[in-house]
């Protein structure tokens, strides 16, 4: 069969970032980094402590706007946003530090990240009658699927608040999930989990993106969940892009060794 | 029969979205609804309607507005009395320059208005947040209250300075004015503030709720899922001054008939209307009906019982009772910091499981 060999098929890339630089008055948090993500991957972003990385997730979804560089997002050149452009575009995030609304249920938090899907106006909602009602029965037979996908039908009434930190991670996991995105970042979804927890999230998003076939881009500092989790890995240190490939190789590249175990700058 | 949830499986999600989902709490209101429509016309008298139920309708519906910017959009406001006054204002000017015109039609107008002045003094809330917002909004409230002093083609040139009310109709009832029924008062107030509050949880359990309370909770995060906080806090701040600029229509051609802005309008009324808000429960609409009730009925009470029952002066009942109520919202504040709505949270989360403790 060697003579119908056929070419790999060149992967499509969902985001690139060309060249991008970010600065904060005399700090750059990102000098000249480019990669790209593909379309089905698991992507890693990776680095010590001040690397760059969530600055770099903040740069993809819109709400720090780099000072050079280009991001191509679905084969098209982004323009300076905002963020809720770019959640409605398809890119959607947890945060490091949870930020769930904190007031409102389960149930609510998870409504609310379908946000950009819904469009009734004012007069029909205020009725909650014809369309406003149609859509909100729509849009909770979506949520509950993410909620069972993320099995937290028993919170579901449960002010965020009130609930322990391993299951607001996956509350703001759902939320994310709500909108449906193409791109999701997470922003350290194991941090501060034990290794039960860390277990049921990396199931989770193992699950999401072969069920739903969503490209993740993840920064984690936990290396055995990275290399186990990720399809290529990113690596940035002082703002600096130092390593890119698969997992093995940017294990094994010498620069990352030094920039973990730490070797004086010069 | 007991209050309890068991057995009753509600089993799509229309059933399940429905504001009132046991059939006790349906009765509940229904019945409600049915003493405060019916029954009550038939009992009011002057002193019941002007000294409790138009004060207690009409400071609901500016609490359920104020509830709105500040208890689900998490934007602090003390500008209420403010925007109390442009409601009044513009129900005046629109009375006097249409005689014709049903008040139903006045008070909603007056409330568009209300809304309009209200976004534009929202404006600052894009920038700036909290306390330094809650001084911005207090600007509104004196500069309002200047505004309707200085300028006479607010008042119609009159010669005190006052503007005073004229007999108008809705669906034809006389509903302001000296010689207006009381009973037909107290049903049009009635009748507008439970339309409205339907209204307010309509709008306030929907998407539109659900984007100000995002806001309310974690702005950033909201903004980065895909809320838009310039429409969201503006759009807070119209239908809260919606809200508002009715209650101030309905207090000076229902309740009062004849207003003076400082007096009526002040910063008390706003601060007021916030204690109400806060005792409430903010973000809640039965709060806002409780706070109002609390804050309308305590000085009532309070003075019956150190004039009647202790024979106090009048002026020293005043200030005992300024004292006291000061006291007991601070109390009150320490006791339950998230109002009577939460009370009421936890008596039915009680009785749910009656006579057992848990």
């Amino acid at each position: 069969m060697a003579a119908l060999e056929q070419p790999t098929p060149q992967p499509e890339v969902l985001l690139a970032v060309e060249d991008v630089t970010l600065s904060f008055g005399g700090v750059q948090a990102i000098k000249n980094v480019s990669f790209d993500i593909h379309k089905g991957e698991i992507r890693a972003i990776i680095g010590p402590n001040g690397a760059g990385k969530t600055s770099m997730l903040n740069v993809i979804n819109g709400f720090y706007h780099p000072q050079q560089g280009t991001i191509w997002f679905k084969g098209v050149e982004r323009s300076e946003m905002r963020p809720y452009v770019a959640a409605s575009q398809g890119v959607s995030r947890t945060f490091q530090n949870i930020a769930l609304f904190r007031g409102m249920s389960t149930l609510d938090n998870i409504m609310t990240g379908r946000v950009t899907k819904m469009n009734k106006n004012i007069f029909w909602q205020a009725l909650h009658l014809g369309p406003a009602r149609a859509e909100e029965i729509e849009h909770r037979a979506k949520v509950e699927e993410v909620i069972d996908f993320l099995e937290i039908q028993h919170i579901r009434r449960t002010p965020v608040g009130r609930l322990p930190y391993g299951l607001q991670k996956r509350v703001e996991l759902a939320r994310a999930l709500a909108a449906e995105p193409e791109l999701l970042l997470l922003d350290e979804p194991m941090a501060g989990m034990n290794l039960e927890e860390k277990e049921d999230m990396s199931r989770f998003v193992l699950d999401v993106n072969e069920q739903f076939g969503t490209t993740i881009a993840l920064i984690e500092h936990d290396m055995a969940v990275v290399m186990d989790l990720s399809t290529r890995v990113v690596v940035l240190d002082h703002g600096e892009l130092i390593a890119d490939g698969t997992p093995d190789e940017v294990s094994a590249n010498q620069k990352v060794i030094d920039a973990y175990l730490g070797v004086a700058h010069d | 029969m007991f209050y309890r949830e068991t057995g009753q499986y509600r089993t799509d999600y229309a059933s399940d979205q429905q504001i009132l989902n046991l059939p006790q709490d349906k009765w509940a209101m229904a019945l409600l609804l049915a003493v405060a429509f019916l029954v009550v016309p038939l009992l009011i008298n002057d002193y019941w309607a002007n000294a409790i139920l138009l004060p207690f309708l009409i400071y609901s519906m500016a609490a359920l507005g104020l509830n709105i910017l500040t208890g689900y959009c998490g934007q602090v406001s003390l500008g209420t009395g403010g925007f109390m006054a442009v409601g009044a204002y513009a129900a005046y000017k629109l009375m006097t320059a249409f005689p014709g015109l049903d008040l139903t039609i006045v008070v909603l107008f007056a409330g568009f208005v209300t809304a309009a002045v209200g976004t534009v003094f929202g404006l600052p809330s894009l920038r700036i947040k909290g306390f330094y917002l809650a001084v911005a909004t207090l600007a509104a409230q004196f500069f309002l209250v200047w505004l309707f002093n200085k300028v006479p083609w607010f008042f119609n040139y009159s010669a005190t300075g006052m503007i005073s009310a004229p007999a108008r109709t809705a669906f034809g009832l006389e509903v302001s004015g000296p010689q207006a029924p009381i009973w037909a008062k107290y049903l049009f107030c009635l009748t507008l503030v439970t339309v409205f509050a339907l209204i307010a949880k309509n709008i306030t359990r929907g998407r539109i709720g659900r984007m100000w309370m995002a806001i309310r909770d974690m702005d950033i995060a909201a903004e980065l899922i895909g809320v838009r906080p310039l429409w969201s806090k503006l759009s807070a701040f119209a239908v809260s001054s919606f809200y508002v600029g009715m209650a101030g229509a309905m207090l000076f051609a229902v309740w009062l008939g004849a207003v003076e802005p400082t007096e009526a309008f002040g910063i008390t009324v706003s601060f007021n209307v916030l204690f109400m808000v806060i005792i409430g429960g903010l973000g809640s609409i039965l709060g806002s009906f409780l706070g109002a009730g609390f804050l309308v009925l305590l000085p009532i009470l309070l003075k019956s019982v150190l004039v009647g029952g202790l024979a106090m002066t009048v002026a020293t009942a005043k200030h005992v009772e300024l004292v006291l109520l000061g006291s007991l919202i601070i109390l009150f504040l320490i006791a339950e910091p998230h109002g009577l709505n939460r009370l009421w949270q936890i008596t039915k989360e009680k009785l749910r499981l009656w006579p057992f403790p848990y």
